[in-house]
């Protein structure tokens, strides 16, 4: 490994060192600039019982999965705004969000809202209702069969 | 310094490698971690629990707990006419009980209307159907969604439980499933 | 007859790769020079066979033989001519056998035509094609037999389903396909080249043009698949750093760097081990795309058929192929010898500038998109989106783009950087300008659209100075692509930033005979009524748009309910002016019988597809020149060669 396998002489290997230099700063740049964002713009997932207990930052972008809880819906006279109740068994989070429903979206369903905290409302960008008749979302996999046995009950 | 070079320069050669290698560790975690979808795989191996349920169609005899031991394996179907994927997989299940296999439904939630009409579409292969207005039995038996199917033995006992629609592909599974219940 | 002919060729195939292999392996070593003759007719052979046996596929497929588990599972004798055809590659096995065939049959290519390159490099290439392609072949024959048959024809195939017939799905994977396996050819190139020591231009004239044609099919396929989830999805967003979006942009920035640092390494013998390098990373990215997408270990807003095993699969062969060339990298890359030395003030320079920013985009993207994954490993549950990717990638990308519009002034080797002051002044003018614009005329939109139409505006510009002083008739083809390519980029920089910075939207309940407005446009909801398609119902609403008074035009959003298989789905409506794109959408009813609409403004917003097609347009230039010049290069050799037979004949 040492100047008699590189270019077979004299020939430093500065150039190369240089470009591998800038190269690894850049790529570690990169990573710790990576790094930092992800910690601070990262979209963590709340269960209604979390949010409750340990409150986020108010205005952070998070997530708010749970179950629409029956006869919570409620359109604004502006027909496009609407209130609902997102609970876990546990605890209720009352959620606000502006725009089209998306098609499998109802009272009793499974939702995922992306979102922030305003007060104690959570207001929603964006709702993902999809595959919830099929199965709990991923991140709901965690709540017991007492909790859901609950949740169902709720929302019957 | 000059000395030194080559060797460290050797030595972020075999960096690619070594972040390679933590790509590597992560997703074999990721593609083996314990499945959280599943809220229930705890229930398999469980006797069924003790159920009743009214008859959900005029047709089929409502059902309950008892009548699941009757020596053979069956499949137990839980479903709802509101539910899209169940649609999906109603040729599969018409598919199984041609090939002989007897299937119990629960229909979960349901108006006995929609359930007609959905059944009138899509085929009716169900022996019996409940009907779980409560969601007791879909709760009890650990499943959390629409549709599941779980496979049942000869004494009651759970043996296999499929999250999800069953599809095309799925049914030789689910005939390997009932035939290992039969043991 | 023909399933069985198919199978039976697939097989001979492999083992022909198997031979491949082996004869190219003992012809590298000492006293195996006998062998060394028989490598190249076997990968034309090889290449030959697996083309037969998907033909053959294509025939089972056409004629509709439902006694082929495969056809009967995914076809149906009343599909379209072109959903028959397609049919062939929109299944799991089907897609394993095109990705064989493709590889194959490049291999066979590179045999045929390459003789630029060392030939104990092209055998060390084409034995590494054999291995890469073997483990492909293991898979489809052992475990996803497309030519099954079934014990009794079916009556029928189960594969008339409505919503798949859609001529985007039908093209659009494959076209993401050509582009990952071409860059296994770009692979195998870099494999040969580290096996022999023999890393230097040869080798990347011989990689380029393969890096080039499956860039550009790449560069197709995201521009294609932004615009299909824009329409589709109904979210009026063209990007959403979804995990599938991110598979297919990965090897796309790798290959761009690849692409760049290969013609470094062509015209200037610099670059060396890092070509190989990116010639693993970028084949590697399209392996953990592909990864990603089918083991479903990411949750992703796109349907896709997942499966856990076969990810399981996949990611075996990522760690045999990746794991062994990385390796064989850190064997071998220190013997690689230094490449010519180049100033801090140079056009290598600006290259390796602009390969090392690509490479934290790429970086970045990867760490995001795997970032939720890491730290559910911790026990938190994350998602990470746009909030992150934008802003972090913009700190790589708008230097990039900056360097873009100065670089390809600058001279090989060494320049004085005052040369092309006055060259860049006007460029850079035009950035001013159009920031001074944006700040006067949309005071308070953010900072990453307002500076991304600053260097869009001055890269646009830039992208066509190269051309100056020189004669436009006799200027390479490879320089236009250039161009074009760059000023490709510029335009649907624009259009996005123009997108992000401009768009208007308007959400609002209306009954029939309601009036809004939404940026210059006034609609009109003039009713809603159903209408019937041949799988679905929906309620279609009829709306007159009018820009800025003038004559009004009618769109139809619709919000679709299918029968088989049952599902709901908006269907949003464009209207496309040469300024902006009206995009509407129709929502439910309301309790008090209004409905929901959706309305978005957006202007320039199809300059960015414009521009993504502008950029692959500029590289088929490139591909088209470098390849002519390549085949003039050849002819004249032969001449050369010819004449000199001829007066030693004479002699």
């Amino acid at each position: 490994m040492n100047s008699t396998t590189s270019t077979g002489g004299i020939k430093p290997k500065h150039q190369r060192l240089v470009l591998l230099v800038i190269a690894l700063v850049a790529l570690i740049g990169a990573g710790l600039l990576a790094a930092y964002a992800l910690s601070n713009q990262a979209s963590y997932f709340y269960v209604p019982a979390d949010l409750v207990k340990v409150p986020p930052e108010q205005g952070r972008a998070i997530r708010l999965g749970g179950m629409v809880e029956k006869g919570s819906l409620k359109t604004r006279p502006d027909g496009i705004t609407i209130d609902f109740v997102v609970g876990d068994g546990k605890a209720r989070v009352p959620v606000r969000y502006t725009g089209i429903t998306p098609d499998l979206f109802v009272e009793g369903s499974g939702v995922v809202a992306e979102g922030r905290m305003e007060g104690n409302v959570f207001v929603a960008d964006n709702l993902l209702a999809k595959h919830d008749e099929n199965y709990v979302p991923r991140q709901m996999g965690d709540m017991s069969a007492e909790q859901i046995k609950q949740v169902v009950a709720e929302t019957k | 310094m000059t000395a030194e070079t080559p060797r460290r320069a050797g030595l972020a050669m075999w960096l690619p490698l070594a972040l390679f290698g933590a790509f590597l560790a992560l997703v074999i975690w990721g593609l083996y971690r314990p499945a959280n979808t599943e809220v229930a795989s705890a229930f398999i191996g469980k006797p069924l629990p003790q159920f009743d349920l009214p008859a959900a169609t005029d047709d089929r005899p409502g059902l309950s707990s008892a009548q699941m031991q009757t020596g053979k394996p069956r499949l137990l179907n839980v479903f709802a006419s509101w539910c899209v994927p169940c649609a999906v997989e109603a040729p599969q299940l018409e598919a199984l009980r041609r090939h002989g296999v007897e299937i119990d439904g629960v229909a979960i939630r349901d108006r006995k209307a929609d359930l007609d009409r959905f059944l009138a579409t899509y085929g009716n292969p169900f022996a019996r159907i409940g009907r779980d207005d409560l969601s007791e039995v879909q709760v009890g038996i650990g499943s959390s969604g629409v549709p599941e199917t779980f496979v049942i033995d000869g004494k009651g006992v759970i043996r296999y439980q499929h999250i999800g629609e069953i599809r095309a592909e799925d049914v030789p599974m689910i005939l390997a499933k009932l035939k290992e219940a039969q043991s | 007859m023909i399933a069985e002919i198919g199978l039976a060729v697939l097989w001979m195939a492999a083992a022909l790769a198997v031979l491949q292999l082996f004869a190219g392996f003992s012809a590298l070593r000492p006293g195996g020079k006998a062998l060394a003759g028989v490598v190249r007719p076997l990968a034309v052979m090889q290449g030959l066979l697996v083309a037969l046996s998907f033909m053959a596929l294509i025939d089972l497929f056409l004629e509709t033989d439902l006694s082929v588990k495969l056809v009967a599972a995914n076809s149906h004798s009343m599909k379209p001519f072109i959903f028959k055809l397609a049919g062939t590659w929109g299944n799991h096995e089907g897609s394993m056998l095109l990705w064989v065939t493709i590889m194959a049959v490049s291999g066979g290519v590179v045999a045929l035509v390459e003789k630029r390159l060392r030939e104990d490099t092209l055998i060390a290439t084409l034995a590494g094609q054999a291995f890469v392609s073997l483990g492909f072949y293991a898979f489809l024959l052992l475990s996803s037999n497309p030519f099954e048959r079934l014990p009794e024809p079916a009556p029928e195939g189960m594969g008339l389903n409505p919503l798949l017939q859609d001529v985007g799905l039908a093209f659009h994977p494959p076209t993401l396909y050509v582009g990952y396996v071409g860059l296994s050819v770009a692979f195998s190139f870099a494999i040969g080249a580290l096996i022999t020591r023999d890393v230097g231009p040869a080798f990347a004239r011989a990689m380029r043009p393969w890096v080039l044609g499956a860039w550009i099919f790449l560069t197709i396929g995201i521009t294609a698949g932004s615009y299909w989830a824009y329409y589709t999805l109904g979210w009026g967003g063209w990007w959403f750093w979804d995990p599938v979006e991110n598979a297919s942009l990965m090897p796309w920035l790798a290959a761009t760097a690849l692409l760049h640092s290969a013609s470094v390494l062509a015209s200037r013998n610099a670059l060396r081990a890092w070509t190989v390098m990116l010639g693993v990373i970028a084949f590697s990215m399209s392996m953990v795309g592909t990864f990603l997408v089918r083991s479903g270990i990411l949750t992703s807003v796109h349907a896709f058929a997942v499966d856990p095993e076969r990810g399981s699969f996949i990611l075996a062969l990522l760690a045999i192929y990746i794991g062994g060339a990385l390796v064989l990298f850190g064997v071998r890359a220190n013997t690689v010898t230094e490449g010519e030395r180049f100033s801090l003030v140079s056009r290598e320079a600006s290259l390796v500038f602009n390969n090392v920013m690509l490479c934290g985009i790429l970086a970045i993207v990867l760490l995001g998109t795997l970032y939720p994954l890491m730290t559910e490993a911790f026990g938190a549950k994350v998602s990470v989106g746009p909030p992150y990717f934008n802003p972090v990638g913009a700190i790589f990308a708008l230097p990039m783009m900056v360097m873009m519009a100065v670089g390809p002034l600058l001279r090989w080797r060494r320049d004085n950087p005052s040369r092309i002051s006055a060259t860049v002044a006007v460029p850079a003018l035009a950035s001013a300008l159009a920031l001074l614009a944006v700040v006067l005329l949309a005071p308070g939109i953010n900072l990453l659209p307002m500076l991304g139409l600053a260097v869009g505006a001055g890269l646009a510009l830039a992208s066509w100075l190269p051309l100056r002083g020189r004669n436009l008739r006799r200027t390479p083809l490879s320089v236009w692509g250039m161009v074009v390519g760059h000023f490709g980029l510029a335009v649907a920089l624009i259009g996005a930033a123009s997108e992000s910075a401009f768009s208007t939207e308007r959400l609002a309940a209306m009954n029939v005979g309601d009036r809004q407005s939404v940026g210059p446009i006034t609609l009109r909801l003039e009713s809603i009524e159903p209408v019937a398609g041949p799988n679905w119902t929906a309620l279609e609403a009829t709306i007159s748009a009018s820009y800025k008074g003038g004559a009004p035009v009618t769109l139809h959003p619709q919000a679709r309910t299918f029968s088989s298989p049952p599902g709901e789905r908006t269907e949003s409506a464009l209207h496309t002016r040469w300024n902006g794109q009206l995009y509407a959408v129709l929502g439910n009813e309301g309790d008090d019988g209004r409905w929901q609409m959706r309305f978005w403004w957006k202007p320039f917003v199809p300059l960015l597809w414009l521009g993504g097609l502008l950029v692959a347009f500029g590289g088929l230039l490139a591909l088209i020149g470098r390849v002519a010049q390549d085949v003039k290069r050849l002819r004249v050799n032969d001449k050369i060669a010819f004449r000199k037979a001829r007066q030693e004949a004479l002699k």
